[in-house]
């Protein structure tokens, strides 16, 4: 049987979870290999949340927040953006593929380019395969 | 235990024709807490909506979960028709529609569909019940500025009813606009159309009028902020002045007058224009001789009315109220920038605001446009447009005033001086309001101007003349004008005091010192900051009309806001433990300034202020703040149903 990756997405009210509904009324289609929770803003989105995910059998972890100067919330998506890279190199020092955790920028007119990063995302995990190093 | 019914929707084929809804529900009965769930064609029909009623009673549901379209269809929908049956936030929208049955083929499209509805499930169950938060609100406005922004915006909100405190920090209001001679592009005269409403704000049952007074301190926050105003003497009793004069004659000191920027003399004691409101005098204490130990005391002596008192200490009131308007205005690019104009070292060489007082006929010399080096009447004007605006070693901006400004200057330096020739260096024209370009063709083809494309390359004295070097980049030509006087159309720049002001508000600036408003496009008039307006010049160059609606715009906020003996607000805001260490990081990275500390240095949050984005909450150390409804262990959960 091919592997079929996990993947929880991580998506902001406003702009990216926005945009995944634009995806569906444009009947995009993309994998349905991501799940998505949103939360109000990806300045919300704890480090931990992304290690409970891998500690739980997720295979790639993506976030969606608003564009740069786009955000509802003024500069919470600054800050998950620090938290993301930092975020990073914490799994890289754990032995996961930095790979495996994505930050994307997807603007609630953009369903096509969330259709495309799912898509693309899920590919991506699919040649990494499962994510083994787990306890 | 909870009792959670789940409603899974058909949405005709939409959902049906891809999800085998029957299998969701029959998977979702089998969670934890699931006392009910079922399907139905279209939820969201009135039948859809009775059904789920019916069975909130039937089975005492504590949560219910809706599997349907996006929540943005249909929340509110589902939450208000079972307001009086459950708490709205125990209603939760889990999306198999736009994020499943229209995105994926039918077998994912189920197993997905069971996963993000189970998940929802994990959310309700953390829910907490939630009322909306309730903001007293002192319905009472503060107005900052005097200027025709904060007039108009003053005038609106005490016609709905509401008290306003106008502050003014010059001795009268009317601002910039008082200043003009007339106003494009209908050429009224500029205190025509402006006194009237000065006079009508200052006569306002509801307005009361601070002039001579800065606003030195500023707490609270939306419907409760607590304001402290400086009321700085003016050594005259307002009410007592009948603003006769003679206080003037008497005065032995004499200095440069502001209002007309140096270029008309003025005693210590005053009144800034003829028309000033409030029309009485004002002692200008650095000058005055009076106010100094060494005492003069003649004006008091003349004065009939006894309105004079040297002793006049500042007054500091405070002021309790609901919204803040702001509308400070704007001030000139300093000349000192831009030397490669050569202001500053020539008289002949002169501001835009100066050569409106020059047009005015109650200006320095009543209308006569002169060479302030001879006094001589200048019969060639070279007007220099965008002096520090579009230019990235100055302010990269458009000052978006310029353009119609000059060619109105153009326009009535010929209609004063005849035989006068007029140049006009331009980058491009920007006319873009209602009957703008009409007036730019009327004075490039009937008034004769010379317009020539290009900035000038360099400004020099020879003899009696200023010379102007430039390019026509139309004609590709180099030229050179022997002009009587240079005439410079500044940047807009925020006013002195905004930077000031902005710190005590709390609020932001942009780069280049105008205040920011929430959104650029859909909440242009309001600070990030709930409570706080801006209007005018103040968040970016506008003309007068913009202005003007812009304050009746930020006014039409603040009397929506005043409606409302409470205000409400969502009540999704970050809820503060016993835990803190007083690290302060949520403090710093609060966008909302919504965290304070208290005396212990332990931080608490202002729940009118907290917009929920749960930033702080991510970022706290020791876990001392919590989002409700999207609680730290309510998202893990989440997680966890999802990898099942």
């Amino acid at each position: 049987m091919s592997f079929e990756p996990k993947i929880v997405a991580f998506l902001c009210n406003w702009c990216a979870y926005a945009g995944a509904d634009l995806a569906g009324v444009s009947r995009l289609k993309y994998p349905a290999n991501i799940i998505p929770i949103k939360v109000l803003c990806s300045g919300r989105i704890d480090p931990e949340f992304i290690l409970h995910a891998f500690r739980n059998g997720a295979d790639g972890v993506l976030v969606g927040g608003c564009h740069p100067g786009d955000c509802h919330y003024i500069k919470g998506n600054y800050y998950a953006r620090r938290r993301i890279l930092l975020t990073k190199k914490l799994l890289k020092e754990m032995g996961i593929n930095e790979r495996r955790l994505r930050l994307e920028w997807v603007s609630a007119t953009e369903g096509r380019k969330f259709a495309t990063v799912v898509s693309q995302f899920v590919e991506e995990i699919r040649q990494l395969g499962p994510l083994e190093a787990r306890k | 235990m909870a009792r959670i019914g789940v409603f899974v929707c058909h949405c005709g084929l939409n959902i049906a024709g891809v999800v085998d809804v029957k299998k969701v529900a029959e998977e979702l009965i089998k969670e934890k807490d699931v006392v009910y769930a079922t399907t139905y064609t279209y939820m969201c029909s009135d039948p859809g909506q009775n059904l789920i009623r019916e069975k909130i009673k039937e089975h005492k549901l504590d949560g219910v979960v809706i599997a349907a379209c996006s929540p943005s269809m249909h929340e509110e929908t589902f939450r208000n028709a079972t307001r009086d049956l459950i708490n709205p936030y125990k209603v939760e929208i889990a999306n198999i529609r736009e994020q499943c049955s229209w995105v994926h083929e039918s077998k994912d499209a189920t197993e997905k569909a069971i996963k993000i509805t189970k998940a929802l499930v994990e959310k309700v169950r953390g829910n907490d019940e939630l009322e909306p938060i309730k903001i007293d609100v002192e319905k009472k406005a503060l107005v900052i500025g005097g200027g025709i922004a904060g007039i108009q915006a003053s005038l609106d909100i005490a016609d709905a009813g509401y008290e306003v405190i106008l502050v003014e920090k010059e001795p009268s209001i009317g601002g910039r606009m008082a200043q003009l001679s007339e106003t494009f592009p209908t050429l009224d005269c500029s205190q025509c159309i402006l006194t009237p409403k000065m006079v009508l704000a200052a006569r306002h049952p509801n307005i009361k009028l601070l002039t001579y007074s800065e606003v030195t301190g500023i707490d609270g926050y939306v419907g409760n902020f607590k304001v402290t105003i400086k009321k700085k003497p003016r050594y005259i009793d307002v009410d007592k002045c009948t603003a006769c004069g003679d206080c003037e004659d008497a005065c032995i000191v004499v200095v440069p007058n502001e209002f007309d920027f140096g270029r008309k003399p003025r005693k210590a004691i005053y009144i800034p224009f003829p028309q000033a409101v409030p029309a009485a005098y004002v002692i200008d204490e650095q000058s005055c001789l009076g106010v100094a130990p060494l005492r003069c005391g003649e004006c008091a002596k003349v004065c009939e009315a006894n309105a004079i008192d040297y002793d006049m200490q500042p007054e500091y009131i405070e002021e309790k109220v609901g919204a803040i308007v702001v509308a400070t205005g704007y001030d000139l690019y300093d000349k000192n920038n831009l030397v490669e104009y050569g202001y500053g070292e020539d008289p002949d060489i002169i501001t835009s605001l100066e050569f409106e007082r020059m047009l005015s006929a109650g200006g320095p010399t009543q209308g006569k446009i002169i060479k302030p080096s001879n006094g001589k009447e200048a019969k060639k004007i070279v007007f220099i447009q965008c002096a520090g605006s579009r230019d990235k070693n100055h302010k990269p901006y458009c000052s978006s005033i310029c353009c119609m400004y000059t060619a109105k200057h153009a326009l009535l330096f010929k209609h004063h001086v005849e035989d006068g020739e007029a140049y006009v260096f331009y980058i491009d024209i920007r006319a873009t309001g209602k009957n703008y370009e009409e007036f730019i063709a009327r004075v490039m083809e009937e008034e004769r101007i010379n317009y020539i494309r290009g900035k000038p390359a360099k400004i020099y004295r020879q003899g009696d003349k200023i010379i102007v070097e430039g390019v026509d980049t139309l004609l590709g030509k180099s030229v050179k004008i022997e002009a009587d006087l240079v005439v410079l159309a500044l940047a807009v720049v925020p006013s002195q005091d905004a930077k000031k002001l902005a710190r005590l508000l709390k609020v932001a600036t942009d780069e280049h010192g105008f205040f920011k408003e929430a959104h650029p496009k859909l909440r242009p008039v309001e600070a990030v900051t709930r409570g706080i307006f801006f209007t005018g010049c103040c968040q970016s160059p506008k003309d007068i009309p913009s202005s003007v609606a812009q304050a009746s715009a930020a006014a039409s906020k603040v009397i929506a806001m005043f409606s409302h003996d409470k205000l409400e607000k969502e009540p999704i805001v970050a809820v503060f433990g016993d835990a803190c260490t007083g690290c302060r990081t949520c403090f710093y990275i609060c966008p909302f300034n919504a965290i304070q500390l208290d005396s212990k240095g332990k931080a608490y949050n202002i729940e009118a202020l907290c917009e929920g984005c749960g930033v702080c909450v991510a970022a706290c150390p020791v876990g001392n703040i919590r989002l409700p409804n999207f609680d730290d262990e309510q998202i893990k959960k989440m997680v966890e149903v999802i990898l099942e």
